[in-house]
């Protein structure tokens, strides 16, 4: 029988969450005192709600890898975060904000926790400039706005091209607020390396020092997940080096469904890989389609003449370029949906039109942006026969007070000047919509086991749009968990301390020791990195952008063979017994050589194209959209849920049905 | 390019360490310190040996983990980067170059180039906070408008990455730039005025408790600061120190 029960309220989605929140149950505050909550990881989600719950009463402990908890990978997000405040009057509202959010999901997100999400995107905007976010802001001294793919309204808000790190470092601020108190106890340098059930219900984690390598044991009431996303199964991604996926892995061992795992992001606009000892993949921020035309040669003479650097692409005029999402998507143009974006570029790369020396990168170019601005600029200041100089460094002035820490960024990596000659980007993997499956509560198949943020799987369906991701991590955090975890732990004012000195946890001891031993005793002859690269180049070359049949049977075979040569082969120096990073790193390389498999047997179970997913063999053939991914709404408007029970390959699927009762499913065009 | 690495290996926080040198070979330009450094561990690694434990996380120069003290200078030669953002093309073929951890009494060595960098946790802990409770019930975000040149000097102020290079870098070990950046951007903020008192004399004196040195205006901190976090906050900090010390209750 399926566990697969989304508790989603009755009646009409604008009441549900209202009527949800009058309904449940409510702990006093003198019994939160005696409930303990662990909060795994300490981005945008981990980060407010163990502030939130904290601040409600609850004994919280927070656990990150990282030497603080103001690093999380939240910190790196750009662009900005969405709220349905209709600040610019542009036709914002609650209901839009839903209904982009569904549609740019292609429609595989769960309607009612997406309209939840845009109820409380409002408030999150509050808090934060309560809390002394610095926001960016208009001449009048009230917030401005700017534009993120997919939509077609201002509703961004951003500090700069550091949104995620001034909303980290609010929710740290709050934290430390809490820690000061006492009621948040932080332990950085630490991993969750299980989850501990007793009778069924998640009771504590087993994780490890890693700076003394000590095994702990910590009990609480319920345990939240908020551990972020796997993007790094493909080795090279623009998460942080540590993010992965072991938490989330755990608890899925430990009976926590998985849920689309091969909905994944590519993010269009990145900078090129430039070769094999490359260690991540940087972002440029989706922002940047705001102001940025991109572009390829329409000529092949060009293409080649530019590759052997005989020509520079600003010397290419007008008509010789190709801005094919604007010729593609009018509608659109530059502003479509990241994998919309994503899929073109490769569309024009496999075609022959990549501008760099691995034929893999495209234009992304402000030299339109600068002479705008530049001209606006002239007029303001009353120059009438400004010169094209004048007016560039004018422009140049504007989109550098827009964009000017992307900027540098990319000057540092690239040692190219982007005001001067247009960005290389090309996709590379971002976000992971897919994750832990929870209900509405935000509650795993797991009791009292929690999945938030990034880390679980329900509010972006196939395909995420741009700033929804910080959206989505404190409105689970600072608004959405607080009131679903008292619900449950309502039931939990009796039980008392939960102790760690009771088989249960032995056992979980056991097994995490068993296996680091594992590791370290194993003394192959490969490192670690060795076997992660091969995974990574499996997964981009055969579950990347574009997939087929053969294609991920073959990846679910050789992730197989690689996995056991891993087991067989790994060497990892050093002790067990103190601070080891190749252990670290060992243990989530492991975690992802088996995640890497389910992900590709979802994917080849979902023979249909929706979001970031592509199915070569599901794709519109005549028609306008001719060419375009094929949703099938007939056969795939589920959500993939897989139980554990040993192997990856025998992973059991559930099925979530979807069902759209305010809005209509239809083909995305962006035309 | 072919280079020697001269490295601080030091086993644990007990441990006297030393010096070790290195041989790298086959460097691309292109690549940066720390993938410099990754294909020195792989070298290790393969032979058995442990690798050079050093802090890093996102690689993009915004998570502030990465550290490391090079060629004597923090973040190295170039200006504007963390260690991360360095990259390759910054030296030349047959370079000697020296790497060695942050040090300063406050941020004691747990391995290698690894330093404990908490005591930054515990200053913002003890004030660097707006005590607003985060259940939402806050007024409109517009409703209280701030001039955009605060705005923008807060922001400033607000994007310290609490790398810790001002701390290395500064002959007294002061942590005065630190602290500085958050108390500024709280004072430029109407929300920040209501606990500003207790907030700088607060972070002030845990900052003393810490064990970091005093400033005394050489202004290296700001010279290597990768994200160009001015002196003047400092002055802002004093600024305000001062008026709350002669205000007490």
């Amino acid at each position: 029988m399926s566990k697969l029960d989304s508790k989603i309220p009755k009646g009409p989605i604008k009441d549900k969450w209202t009527t949800y929140k009058d309904k449940i149950d409510l702990v006093n505050p003198a019994n939160k005192r005696h409930i303990d909550v662990i909060v795994v990881g300490t981005g945008l989600a981990g980060g407010s709600a163990a502030a939130t719950l904290a601040e409600l009463g609850y004994n919280v402990k927070a656990f990150c890898y990282q030497d603080s908890p103001r690093r999380a990978h939240s910190i790196a997000a750009q662009g900005g975060i969405n709220a349905a405040k209709n600040y610019q009057g542009d036709g914002d509202s609650v209901y839009r904000l839903f209904y982009d959010t569904v549609k740019g999901g292609d429609y595989r997100s769960r309607e009612a926790n997406v309209h939840r999400l845009a109820e409380v995107s409002t408030n999150i905007i509050d808090q934060c400039v309560a809390q002394g976010v610095p926001f960016a802001r208009e001449y009048g001294g009230l917030l401005d706005n700017r534009s993120f793919g997919g939509v077609l309204v201002s509703r961004t808000f951003y500090a700069k091209g550091q949104t995620g790190q001034q909303l980290l470092l609010g929710a740290y601020s709050a934290m430390n607020r809490q820690i000061a108190r006492g009621k948040i106890e932080m332990f950085n340098r630490h991993e969750m390396l299980d989850v501990v059930l007793v009778d069924g219900k998640a009771r504590g984690i087993i994780a490890r020092n890693l700076v003394t390598g000590e095994i702990e044991r910590h009990s609480a009431h319920a345990v939240v997940i908020a551990s972020g996303g796997y993007g790094n199964v493909y080795f090279l991604s623009t998460n942080a080096m540590g993010s992965n996926v072991t938490a989330s892995w755990k608890i899925h061992k430990k009976g926590a469904y998985f849920a689309n795992p091969c909905y994944t992001q590519i993010h269009p606009t990145c900078i090129p890989r430039s070769g094999d000892y490359q260690s991540k993949l940087t972002l440029m921020s989706e922002s940047l389609r705001n102001d940025g035309r991109i572009w390829v040669p329409k000529n092949m003479d060009d293409v080649q003449a530019i590759r052997s650097g005989k020509l520079k692409p600003t010397e290419i005029t007008e008509e010789n370029r190709d801005y094919y999402l604007e010729r593609r998507y009018p509608a659109f143009g530059n502003l479509v949906p990241r994998d919309v974006a994503s899929r073109a570029a490769k569309e024009r790369c496999d075609a022959g039109y990549g501008v760099n020396e691995t034929g893999e990168a495209v234009y992304l170019d402000f030299g339109a942006a600068i002479e705008r601005y530049g001209s606006e600029q002239a007029k303001l200041k009353g120059l009438v026969n400004a010169s094209k100089e004048e007016i560039t460094s004018l422009g140049e002035k504007v989109v550098e007070a827009k964009y000017g820490n992307l900027f540098q960024m990319y000057e540092k990596i690239v040692a190219e000047n982007p005001y001067k000659t247009p960005m290389m980007i090309y996709p590379a993997t971002h976000y992971t919509m897919g994750g832990v499956w929870v209900d509405y509560n935000l509650m795993t198949t797991i009791p009292g086991c929690y999945a938030i943020g990034e880390a679980n799987f329900s509010d972006h369906g196939a395909n995420r749009l741009g700033a929804s991701a910080l959206m989505q991590g404190l409105a689970d955090g600072y608004f959405v968990l607080p009131y679903t975890i008292g619900d449950y732990l309502s039931d939990d004012i009796r039980t008392g301390k939960i102790p760690t000195d009771t088989p249960e946890f032995e056992e979980a001891e056991k097994n995490v020791t068993d296996r680091i031993n594992q590791l370290v005793n194993n003394k192959g002859t490969k490192t670690v990195d060795y076997f992660h690269k091969r995974l990574g180049k499996v997964m981009w070359d055969k579950v990347g952008m574009s997939r087929n049949t053969k294609g991920l049977e073959e990846a679910i075979e050789e992730i197989q063979s690689i996995r056991a040569e891993f087991w067989s082969d790994v060497l990892v120096p050093g002790r067990a017994d103190g601070m080891n990073t190749e252990l670290e790193k060992a243990g989530r390389v492991a975690d992802f050589l088996e995640l890497g498999e389910l992900f590709a047997k979802d994917a080849l179970d979902r023979n249909e194209s929706c979001g970031g997913h592509f199915r070569e063999e599901s794709v519109e053939l005549d028609g306008e959209q001719k060419g375009e991914a094929k949703r099938d709404d007939k056969n795939y408007a589920y959500v993939s849920a897989w139980e554990y029970t040993g192997e990856p390959k025998d992973a059991i699927l559930h099925k979530e049905e979807l069902e759209f009762k305010d809005i209509e499913l239809k083909q995305r065009s962006y035309k | 390019m072919d280079l020697v690495l001269k490295i601080w290996r030091q086993k644990d926080a007990e441990d006297k360490g030393k010096m070790v040198a290195y041989n790298v070979t086959d460097i691309s330009e292109h690549m940066s310190f720390l993938e410099m450094l990754d294909v020195l561990n792989e070298q290790l690694v393969s032979s058995g040996e442990e690798p050079v434990a050093f802090d890093h996380d996102c690689r993009e120069g915004i998570c502030g983990m990465c550290s490391l003290y090079i060629n004597g200078e923090a973040h190295g030669p170039d200006r504007g980067v963390t260690t991360c953002q360095l990259h390759m093309r910054m030296f030349n073929d047959g370079d000697t170059i020296f790497i060695e951890p942050f040090r300063a009494k406050a941020f004691p060595v747990i391995k290698d180039l690894v330093v404990d960098r908490s005591a930054f946790d515990r200053i913002q802990q003890a004030g660097g906070y707006i005590s607003v409770n985060t259940s939402g019930n806050t007024q409109d975000a517009n409703a209280i408008p701030i001039p955009k040149p605060d705005a923008d000097e807060a922001m400033d102020a607000a994007t310290c990455i609490g790398c810790g290079a001002c701390v290395a870098t500064c002959k007294n070990s002061s942590a005065m730039l630190f602290v500085g950046a958050k108390v500024s951007q709280y004072a430029l903020l109407p929300q920040g005025k209501v606990e500003a008192k207790d907030r700088v004399m607060n972070m002030v004196n845990q900052m003393d408790k810490e064990g970091f040195g005093n400033c005394t205006n050489t202004g290296a901190c700001e010279v290597e600061c990768p994200k160009g976090i001015s002196l003047t906050t400092i002055a802002r900090m004093n600024r305000e120190y001062l008026s709350a010390s002669v205000t007490e209750d």
